[in-house]
């Protein structure tokens, strides 16, 4: 009987593989690189260098507007977006507004604003503001074009944005210079079709890396100035503002993540190719 | 019928055609009239989201009583509303509340290890799925390697020809080219397709052929 029994290749043994093993050499890729960073240079794409050289451009009294249209989903990708455009915003001194169209962004953010505040000694209501957010989407978008302070009557914080200093002048979409939207679905359109067309607000975004090819046809259009693409837009951002942080750290593990899946799909068409052509 | 149906038509078709023409009309009138169009939005919005609630507490309240499969979580999802709302309006949401606590050790936590677990099913569905059965399969294949090849920093590094043609194109320029040119081509493509789409929905919804927003199917 044993005799009968057909002995399978090399090959066929590859291919059918338990699923377990695979999950944990991607665990082990994902997680070892925390512990042995390599410093690989991450140089900045014309996307992100176009959102960087824009705040860079501005005066202290220009606004720029950080909406995090994002829930704890995606904040892997999406917070160190947040952290990096939030610090170079502190950092160039302009006047930032942090808020959200998603419900639970305000909770995401707040840490964030709050130890980039710290390092860099700025103060909440003069040197930036958190407006938190405000129910509608759309709604607000087209509210806040309108009216700021209307559409946020108050701060996260509880206080009245009429007695916020770094408002003072900031009314409606003639005060804003830049808009970046973090978002880990499609609301950016909503911000490109009610603040940027009927506006003309310079408008940037943030995506995850399956959203960025999307985004292409708007940058190509110049609606968009600028984009950062998943954890790479992120750390290239980094890069730009010589702060290595979140971002950075986690693109050693998506290296190591990439070149085992490539190995895989790799390994996986080869075995194919010489069983398919055994048969 | 009078109420469910021609009075919703004729708020449709009389709100659509006032709000575009309204889009086009560059005057104080139409200004007040938008500021308070949208002022009037967000309070129907409010009332929505009170409507949210009770549909929420409904629709588990009934899943329970029917002791429905997975009825257990029903119970759950009452319980733990219940408990943020109140600890949210009690102790506030600043960081070391139970709400904050509860928000980031648990739904944060939660949501994130969710998300995390596609590199697992990715890799393990690449491994066995991703073949190149056909020309078109193969060109997706050789695409979809290049990018990820292209949008990790080793891509640089990995562009060896570069060391014998130093102003060829890297694995990076590649990628990004493949995003530029043919994924745009189709994108556009798509976009435009989708955008006219809506446009016609638009119409229908406004001239009152499109009804299902109504309910009832028809």
């Amino acid at each position: 009987m044993a005799e009968l029994k057909q002995e399978r290749t090399f090959w066929e043994r590859l291919i059918l593989i338990d699923r377990r093993v695979i999950y944990l050499i991607i665990a082990l890729a994902m997680t070892l690189p925390f512990f042995f960073q390599m410093g690989l240079p991450i140089p900045a794409t014309k996307e992100v260098q176009d959102i960087y050289d824009h705040i860079e451009a501005l005066t202290p009294s220009d606004v720029v507007i950080i909406s995090a249209d994002f829930d704890p989903s995606v904040s892997p990708e999406l917070l160190p977006m947040f952290d990096a455009l939030f610090r170079h915003c502190l950092k160039a001194g302009v006047k930032v507004m942090a808020m959200s169209l998603a419900v639970q962004g305000p909770g995401l953010i707040e840490p964030v604003i709050h130890d980039a505040a710290k390092d860099y000694n700025k103060t909440n209501g003069l040197d930036y503001a958190f407006l938190g957010w405000q129910y509608g989407f759309t709604l607000v978008i087209m509210n806040m074009m309108e009216d700021l302070k209307q559409t946020f009557p108050v701060d996260y914080y509880g206080t009245r944005t009429v007695d916020l200093p770094i408002l003072q002048g900031v009314e409606t979409f003639a005060d804003y210079d830049l808009i970046v939207s973090l978002a880990g679905s499609a609301v950016y359109m909503n911000w490109l079709l009610y603040a940027h067309e009927p506006y003309n607000v310079p408008l940037a975004c943030g995506v995850t890396a399956v959203s960025a090819a999307d985004v292409y046809p708007y940058i190509q259009s110049g609606q968009f100035l600028g984009m950062l693409g998943g954890l790479k837009g992120a750390a290239e951002y980094e890069t730009l503002i010589e702060e290595k942080r979140m971002a950075t750290m986690g693109m050693e593990a998506q290296n190591w993540a990439h070149i085992i899946i490539i190995l895989f799909i790799i390994i996986g068409n080869i075995g194919y190719l010489i069983i398919g052509r055994k048969k | 019928m009078l109420w469910k149906k021609q009075i919703p038509l004729a708020i449709t078709f009389i709100m659509g055609l006032v709000f575009g023409i309204q889009y086009f009309v560059p005057h104080r009138v139409s200004d007040t009239l938008f500021k308070n169009y949208l002022n009037f939005a967000i309070v129907i919005g409010v009332f929505g989201t009170i409507l949210a609630y009770i549909s929420f507490y409904r629709a588990h309240t009934m899943r329970i009583r029917r002791k429905a499969p997975a009825w257990p979580y029903s119970v759950i999802a009452i319980i733990v509303s219940i408990v943020m709302a109140i600890f949210g309006f009690a102790q506030g949401m600043e960081a070391g509340t139970v709400f904050s606590n509860m928000y980031f050790y648990v739904l944060v936590s939660i949501e994130a290890t969710m998300f995390s677990l596609l590199a697992f099913y990715i890799s393990s569905a690449a491994y066995r799925a991703f073949r190149a059965r056909s020309a078109q399969a193969t060109a997706l294949l050789v695409a979809a390697i290049i990018v990820m090849i292209g949008r990790i920093p080793l891509g640089e590094g990995m562009s060896f020809w570069t060391l014998i043609f130093p102003e060829a194109p890297t694995f990076p320029d590649i990628a990004n080219w493949i995003l530029n040119v043919p994924n745009m081509a189709a994108k556009r493509a798509m976009q435009l397709g989708i955008g006219l789409g809506m446009m016609m929905l638009s119409l229908k919804i406004v001239l009152g052929i499109e009804r299902s927003y109504m309910g009832g199917g028809d």
